[in-house]
């Protein structure tokens, strides 16, 4: 008995140990892109886009799972492996995607900042100035224990998603039965906006990042059980948040009149308040932290990337003298894009939609490099990827470029 | 000079031509053969129909960028067998290395090669290992652009190597290291913190490569400075368990402890078994104390002498401890009954005739903790009473181990 006491404790504390990464990717998923991809869903489709959310979990679940065990078994990164198995062209193709790429996620995630504080009348000029301040100052005078820390507690802050869907008392039968009720419509609006989603949650950056943070956590082969199931555990918590901010619009717009959002990505907490205070609130302060948050991890994992591929020194605990260009890469990613925000006549809305898509266009262009890899058997030993792992990401692949083309298909046809 | 340099990118995909001038296929990939020249590109691999050909150094006339590789032998065998070749395209280009110089790990972009003629031959001899943006230009520009024009643009940006001399592979396969004739004596000689900032930048593999092949002593050192004691612990797992021993017994006991306690039980075991007796009894009782308290903290490695001794006698136990000087800078003296009664700081010695009692050295107070105290405490002794050495005894006074202002220091900073 006491024996198995032990083990079990020495597994909970594995678990905390590893406990991070995988977790902290997760909850980052639903940054301000993210939020506002599921509320405008709501908004316009009600409850019909909720059956996705199934298999974007499984499809999330496998692609992260993968990152991660790379990550655990080759002790490297993906850039690095990209850079080690694809050589450097190849690397620097994907690198000046990944910075496009990235660059409006960035400004989508200060565009988040910029709405969410709108509603409280606080102005963009003075708000997204100094998020941009803090999140530097955060990354680069804080140290890596303790920013995860406050990461890790920035994850609970979206369980106010959860509240402020139950708040709008939404029709939950009718949420039950489109959650595995398949539909789909051959609309340029509804395939947009399934893109997005997919793009949304799974995003590239985040492969890179987790994969990552696997690595710097030294999280090896031994504990990989424990890291796994974190993975999952972060991945189904990210989809039951997805699915209440879709609830919530759904009960609060939708079921008013079906609308769509493109005035400012806080719309929804708007709408949000004849159903009380608490609602309002909870929704555009957990847009802000969503925002923040995001906004911190996206520029430097982007740096990291980027002179991990190409082989540039990198890490905040280095001096801007001995690695220039990680710093240069961080600050004018921040710069850039909390300073396209700023800009007059800016549309907020309109840029967090593209980044989103972009997102879901080059998703499997990622997903095809992570497949080759995770399938080599001299890099993976015997933790090369199971038939039916193949066959899931191999057909998020499929699915992903048919939305795509359909996509463009579509609007050629206008 | 500059025309005398030749980089592999421009060598890639170069025509090859046989006696009579016609191709025979282009340049794939060219190769050194270390155990018979550590520098000189041994063997060319040529790619023309289904299958590469290898040429030998010695059956080339010429290299030039204009007219590419002329031959002057055409016996080329086909290209199988290459256990004994470091392939600069395959082994080295995109790889990590590490720069001993520079002591960090680096990524090879390109490489730069020397290109002389030896009366008979064009000879090419690797020269520097490229990395940094004048290198990722080349890459990148090299077959979009003439090469003449490559090389004029990249004179603006500024040049980043590493001499060949010091650029140390990194290869996990023990096998291979042996075939390629790669060693890491020039590790040992780093400093152990520079070495373990090393091995934290590799994958678990390399650094267990390095571990396995340096010596005892020197891993020992660096083992110590690796910052991660969850590292450590992996590092020290990885290997054979004699080789482990061999290492753990070259640390700092109290080291050595805190290490086998972030392992299984199982494995700590088996590296113990394989120790050698005196440490392994020291390791063994320092394993009982929990992590955070003094007896967790402390170490075996100090002198003590009887309370009645001289300052002579104290210069001869310390002719018997040479190993300890290095940091020692407190001695202890003991009753009859082992209890510690007097610590003399070293520098005393100094000033004091040869037969004065060490006892008329001491430190007014004696400061000491129990085994027992808990790492708080502990840490605010040494800032209460900036000590360099604390001593630590057990229920019955008697002088158990020390406690040194390094661990202090590294308690604080993993806070």
């Amino acid at each position: 008995m006491r024996r198995l006491l032990e083990r079990w404790r020495y597994h909970i504390l594995i678990f905390f140990g590893v406990l991070g990464p995988g977790f902290i990717t997760a909850m980052v998923d639903n940054d301000s892109g993210g939020i506002w991809t599921y509320s405008a869903a709501g908004a316009k489709y009600g409850y019909l886009p909720l059956w996705t959310l199934l298999p974007i979990t499984v499809a999330l679940i496998v692609v992260q799972e993968m990152c991660s065990r790379m990550g655990a078994v080759t002790g490297k990164g993906l850039a690095d492996l990209i850079r080690e198995e694809f050589g450097l062209r190849m690397t620097f193709l994907v690198m000046a995607l990944l910075v496009l790429l990235n660059l409006t996620n960035v400004v989508a995630e200060f565009a988040g900042v910029a709405g969410s504080l709108e509603l409280f009348h606080l102005s963009r000029y003075v708000t997204v100035p100094l998020a941009a301040l803090g999140v530097w100052f955060l990354v680069v005078k804080g140290n890596y224990v303790s920013v995860e820390k406050v990461f890790l507690f920035a994850s609970l802050i979206y369980i106010t998603y959860i509240i402020s869907g139950i708040l709008v008392k939404p029709d939950w039968k009718e949420a039950a039965i489109n959650s595995v009720r398949p539909i789909v419509m051959l609309d340029s609006g509804y395939i947009y906006m399934l893109i997005g989603m997919v793009g949304t949650t799974i995003a590239p950056w985040m492969q890179f990042y987790l994969q990552s943070a696997v690595v710097e956590k030294g999280i090896t082969v031994k504990e990989y059980a424990a890291s796994r199931l974190e993975v999952i555990v972060g991945c189904v918590m990210t989809d039951v948040i997805a699915f209440f901010i879709i609830v919530a619009c759904a009960g609060a717009i939708w079921s008013v009149a079906p609308k769509d959002l493109n005035n400012n990505p806080a719309e929804a907490a708007l709408a949000l308040k004849p159903f009380g205070q608490y609602a309002f609130l909870l929704f555009s302060g957990g847009l802000l932290n969503a925002s923040i948050f995001a906004a911190s991890i996206l520029p430097l994992s982007t740096a990291y990337s980027v002179c991990e591929g190409l082989g540039f020194e990198a890490g905040v605990n280095r001096r801007l003298s001995e690695a220039p260009v990680f710093y240069v890469l961080y600050t004018s990613l921040i710069v850039i894009g909390a300073g396209i925000v700023l800009l007059p006549g800016f549309q907020l809305v309109k840029m967090i939609l593209l980044s989103q898509v972009l997102n879901g266009v080059l998703l499997p262009f990622i997903l095809i490099f992570m497949i080759v890899l995770i399938n080599k058997r001299d890099l993976m030993g015997e933790w090369v990827n199971p038939r039916w792992f193949n066959f899931v990401s191999w057909a998020t692949v499929v699915i992903m470029t048919g939305l795509a083309l359909a996509l463009v298909g579509i609007s050629i046809r206008g | 000079m500059a025309d005398n340099l030749l980089y592999f990118t421009e060598l890639l995909s170069m025509p090859v031509l046989d006696l009579k001038g016609k191709r025979i296929g282009r340049a794939k990939d060219a190769a050194l053969v270390p155990r018979e020249h550590a520098a000189r590109i041994d063997r060319f691999l040529v790619g023309g129909g289904d299958i590469w050909l290898t040429v030998r150094y010695d059956q080339i006339r010429s290299i030039t960028l204009d007219r590419g590789i002329q031959l002057s032998d055409e016996q080329l065998l086909p290209y199988h067998d290459d256990e004994y070749m470091l392939r600069i395209g395959r082994d080295l280009l995109d790889q990590q290395i590490i720069d001993v110089t520079g002591r960090k790990v680096v990524r090879v972009t390109d490489v730069t090669m020397g290109l002389h003629h030896d009366g008979q031959r064009d000879i090419l001899t690797v020269l520097e290992v490229d990395i940094g943006v004048r290198s990722i230009f080349r890459r990148l520009a090299q077959g979009v652009l003439p090469w003449r024009w490559v090389r004029r643009i990249q004179r603006r940006i500024p040049p980043n190597s590493i001499r060949w001399e010091f650029a140390n592979v990194v290869e996990p396969d023990p096998l291979r290291r042996l075939r390629l004739n790669i060693s890491y004596d020039k590790l040992e000689e780093m400093h152990p913190a520079d070495l373990a900032d090393i091995v934290e930048d590799l994958a678990p593999a390399e650094r267990e490569a390095i571990f396995d092949s340096i010596d005892s002593e020197a891993a020992a050192d660096a083992l110590s400075e690796v910052e991660d004691p969850k590292m450590q612990a992996s590092i020290l797992e990885s290997l054979e368990p004699e080789k482990a021993a061999d290492i753990v017994e070259e640390m700092a006991p109290d080291e050595a402890a805190d290490i086998l306690s972030e392992l299984e039980e199982a494995t700590s075991e088996e590296i113990l078994d394989e120790m050698d007796s005196a440490p392994k009894t020291e390791v063994r009782e320092l394993l009982e104390f929990a992590d955070d308290t003094a007896g967790g903290l402390m170490n075996t490695e100090y002198v003590v002498l009887h309370d009645h001794a001289t300052v002579s006698d104290a210069m001869a136990a310390l002719k018997g401890n040479e190993d300890l000087l290095e940091t020692l800078n407190t001695l202890f003296l003991i009753d009859e009954e082992e209890r510690l009664t007097a610590a003399i700081p070293l520098a005393r010695l100094f000033l004091a005739a040869a037969e004065s009692r060490l006892k008329e050295l001491a430190s007014e107070t004696l400061i000491q903790v129990t085994v027992d105290e808990t790492q708080d405490r502990v840490t605010e002794f040494f800032d209460k009473y900036n000590l360099l050495t604390l001593p630590v005894v057990d229920d019955e006074g008697k002088l158990a181990g020390v406690i040194t202002a390094d661990d202090i220091i590294s308690i604080l900073r993993q806070k």
